[in-house]
């Protein structure tokens, strides 16, 4: 392995003095990642790390068991499946990942950063507070100079070093011409530092370098726990996008070759298999097929396709295989223009204001009046500069937000951990405060509640004879109908020369008869007036019967729906299919009030009237028709098998199949909530008794450090205690 | 209170080898994978003789 160079800037001089050690790998551009979901013991990772070191053509396998993830550097061209199956022989389930669609290495850089501001500030903190103790105790003269001055030289490069993000903060805000968090905490600690210099030269009593980088430390802390919980959660958001390799078949010249989906471009010839997903907008040029639109409609029933028909990026073919011409391809696909429509909305929900920033926006005036109005009444009492400026700057220390700082974050940490154990991922850093504000609840139906998996209905209505015959041609085909029917057991009649007419169903021959499993037209009558989904089946010349099906509910839907109306939530559903079917689903789900036939647009329509009417609602759903209602919403949840899109979208994450998580999720965000508000209150009570101390001129650097200290303390304590009961 | 122009220096200087030795674990990648590192210590291929 060669050495990689370093891209970050060499920051301080603990940075030029340690040399970076390249014996650690790193991941490169060429690296071929892989997930290892099931990996949990030290076993696990040797034969993994075995299986693929003995592969000659690969160079190096390091498996990384906090992310369940391993780094091969292969030697040449090595296809990631040949790996997957290497580790499969191994027993060792593995999945190929897409690199590009892991950003980790940004994400990686600016963790390693934020830590190093937080041990430089953390050391500078300790030595300094280890002079002031020395002066707090009764160093005088010379020697409280002195200790000044090394304080000094510590206090001020730590400082330029450590508060960086504050003052790119305050500089980004005042540019703008607003006012953050960052400006009263960047001009605390430039005040502090001043006057604490000035004070030094005209050897005063009292110093705040100790204050000054204390606050940056804590500060830090809350920086690096925040930017912790949104890293964990993103990388395993980008874990499930890159699980996902999109990858086609394009036909050259009559061979087929696997190429990845961004090659395609308009003009080429596309094979898409039965059980594929079709990756560009098209015309079928060869075969017939039944296409799968739930994704992009809700509509459960699959529409049939033929050599002509116009097909769009997002469907799913069920029975196969066909050959489309690409017509659009990335950018251009129905795909994505509705994913535009998420752009859009996402544009509206950017007016949410964090609980931070209003407590910012509250505070941030607040704070500099006092403080002025602190110096110009010493002005005007004394006629002093000196003490003035040293009172400002005291108020400013003393109120400075280190407990709001912490107050956010240290829940939110605390919370998403807690969550992220349950298996709900949160990706927006403020999901949770928005989560507990949520009074409605609006559930997609295809794919969210129901898990999009068709069951036999009426199994024992069909007459004895024909279940025979059907589950003997359903046992011949893939198509999802014919999975249902032969997941129902029993004894098959003997038909023979069964086969698969792609677009239609099966047929085959029983008793010399010919017989036939498929749709309204080709077996059973031309027109079918039944609404739900359903298949015939039909023996001979003589009369048809219709299988129906119906879609599944997910385990636990009812028992969650039950859970949140307690928690005093407005439920409702909308769907994209027929009126019919979203009925019988809200009743088997518990839900009174259920729309159907909605399209993309209608769902953004009524979330916003919801939000009209002052609702917050949460949405949950996983198509690509609910795209943009999951961004309009205050609050938005996907499970972890919706798609990308939908996912990209959403604020939150399920992992896992059953929804039991959604209840508890909405608990522990009020919890989480309550715990914010008691956190400003402690920070706003240490503020009512410090700061009069501060403006009366009473705050010596000991009772700053005391306050500062203590309030940040029994924040973190406070967020720590259990938020889940 | 003469003992305080070794005292200083030297409490600075230990301070300063431990922010080093932080520094080295962090730039080496040594907080990369805490939940592996924990268990590669239990793994024996190693044991009787170094890693070549």
């Amino acid at each position: 392995m060669t050495a990689v160079p370093d891209p970050r800037p060499m920051a301080c001089p603990g940075c030029a003095a340690v040399p970076a050690d390249t014996t650690v790998p790193v991941a490169q551009p060429d690296d071929i990642l892989l997930s290892l979901p099931e990996i949990h013991c030290h076993t696990c990772i040797r034969s993994a790390e075995a299986a693929l070191m003995d592969r000659a053509d690969v160079a190096r396998a390091r498996v990384n068991l906090t992310l369940k993830r391993a780094y091969v550097t292969p030697v040449g061209d090595v296809d990631a499946d040949a790996l997957v199956a290497t580790l499969a022989s191994a027993g060792l389930v593995a999945y190929p990942l897409d690199p590009t669609a892991l950003q980790s290495k940004a994400t990686e850089a600016a963790g390693r950063a934020l830590l190093m501001r937080l041990a430089v500030a953390g050391f500078a903190a300790m030595n300094v507070m280890l002079l002031s103790v020395a002066v707090w105790s009764g160093a005088t003269d010379a020697t409280r100079d002195m200790f000044h001055w090394i304080s000094a030289a510590i206090a001020l490069p730590a400082v330029a070093f450590c508060g960086q993000p504050f003052f790119a903060g305050a500089w980004r805000a005042l540019s703008a011409r607003r006012l953050s968090m960052d400006v009263p905490i960047a001009l605390a600690i430039l005040l502090a530092l001043g006057t604490s210099l000035w004070e030094t030269a005209l050897s005063g009593h009292h110093a705040y370098f100790d204050a000054a980088i204390t606050l940056c430390f804590f500060l830090l802390a809350g920086r690096y726990l925040e930017f912790r919980t949104r890293a964990a959660a993103r990388s395993a958001a980008e874990e499930l996008t890159a699980l996902e390799v999109p990858r086609a078949t394009r036909i050259i010249g009559g061979v087929p070759l696997e190429v990845p989906v961004a090659d395609l471009s308009v003009g080429d010839t596309i094979l898409v298999r039965a059980g594929g997903r079709i990756p560009v907008d098209g015309i079928v040029r060869d075969g017939a097929a039944e296409l799968d639109r739930s994704m992009l409609t809700g509509e459960t029933i699959p529409m049939p396709a033929a050599v002509g028909s116009n097909v769009a990026a997002g469907e799913t073919v069920l029975s196969g295989p066909l050959t489309i011409e690409a017509t659009a391809v990335g950018r251009d696909t129905a795909l994505h223009r509705l994913a535009d429509l998420v752009a859009v909305a996402e544009a509206g929900r950017a007016r949410y204001t964090p609980l931070a920033d209003k407590a910012a926006a509250l505070y941030a005036p607040g704070v500099h009046i006092l403080a002025v109005l602190a110096w110009a009444g010493w002005m005007l009492w004394t006629g002093d500069m000196r003490v003035a400026l040293n009172i400002a700057a005291a108020v400013l220390i003393i109120t400075c937000p280190c407990a709001l700082g912490l107050a956010v974050p240290a829940v939110t940490t605390a919370a998403s951990g807690a969550l992220f154990r349950r298996g709900v991922l949160i990706k927006s850093a403020t999901a949770l405060e928005r989560l507990a504000e949520v009074d409605t609840v609006v559930f997609d139906k295809t794919g969210t509640l129901t898990e999009g998996v068709p069951q036999v209905l009426d199994w024992d209505d069909v007459p004895e004879e024909a279940r025979h015959v059907a589950l003997a041609l359903a046992r011949g085909s893939t198509h999802p109908l014919s999975v249902a029917i032969a997941g129902q057991g029993g004894a098959a009649a003997r038909v023979r020369r069964v086969r698969e007419v792609a677009g239609y169903g099966t047929e085959g021959t029983w008793n010399g008869m010919p017989v036939r499993l498929g749709r309204a037209g080709w077996a059973g009558p031309e027109d079918d007036a039944h609404e739900g989904l359903c298949t015939w089946v039909q023996l001979g010349n003589g009369a048809a019967h219709r299988i129906r099906f119906a879609d599944t509910l997910r385990p636990g839907v009812r028992e969650t729906i039950a859970a949140l109306r307690d928690a005093g939530l407005d439920i409702e559903m909308m769907s994209g299919d027929r009126e019919v079917a979203v009925s019988a689903t809200a009743r088997a789900a518990g839900i009174d009030r259920a729309h159907g036939g909605c399209l993309p647009e209608d769902k953004v329509a009524r979330i916003a009237a919801l939000h009209a009417d002052g609702r917050r609602v949460l949405m949950v759903g996983d198509g690509l028709n609910d795209t943009g209602a999951l961004a309009t919403a205050h609050v938005s949840l996907s499970p972890a098998s919706a798609l990308d899109a939908a996912r990209v979208a959403s604020d939150m994450v399920l992992l896992g199949a059953r929804f039991d998580a959604l209840p508890e999720a909405l608990r522990c965000a009020r919890a989480a909530r309550r715990r914010i508000t008691e956190n400003f209150r402690i920070a706003t009570i240490y503020n009512v008794i410090a700061v009069p101390l501060a403006v009366a001129g009473l705050a010596t650097p000991l009772i700053a450090a005391l306050a500062m200290s203590a309030s940040s303390i029994t924040v973190s304590l406070n967020a720590m205690r259990g938020i889940w009961r | 209170m003469n003992v305080l122009a070794y005292l200083i220096p030297v409490s600075l200087m230990l301070g300063a080898v431990g922010l080093i030795g932080f520094l080295y674990t962090l730039r080496s990648r040594q907080y990369e994978d805490p939940e592996g590192d924990s268990r590669r210590i239990l793994d024996e291929t190693w044991d009787d003789r170094p890693k070549p």
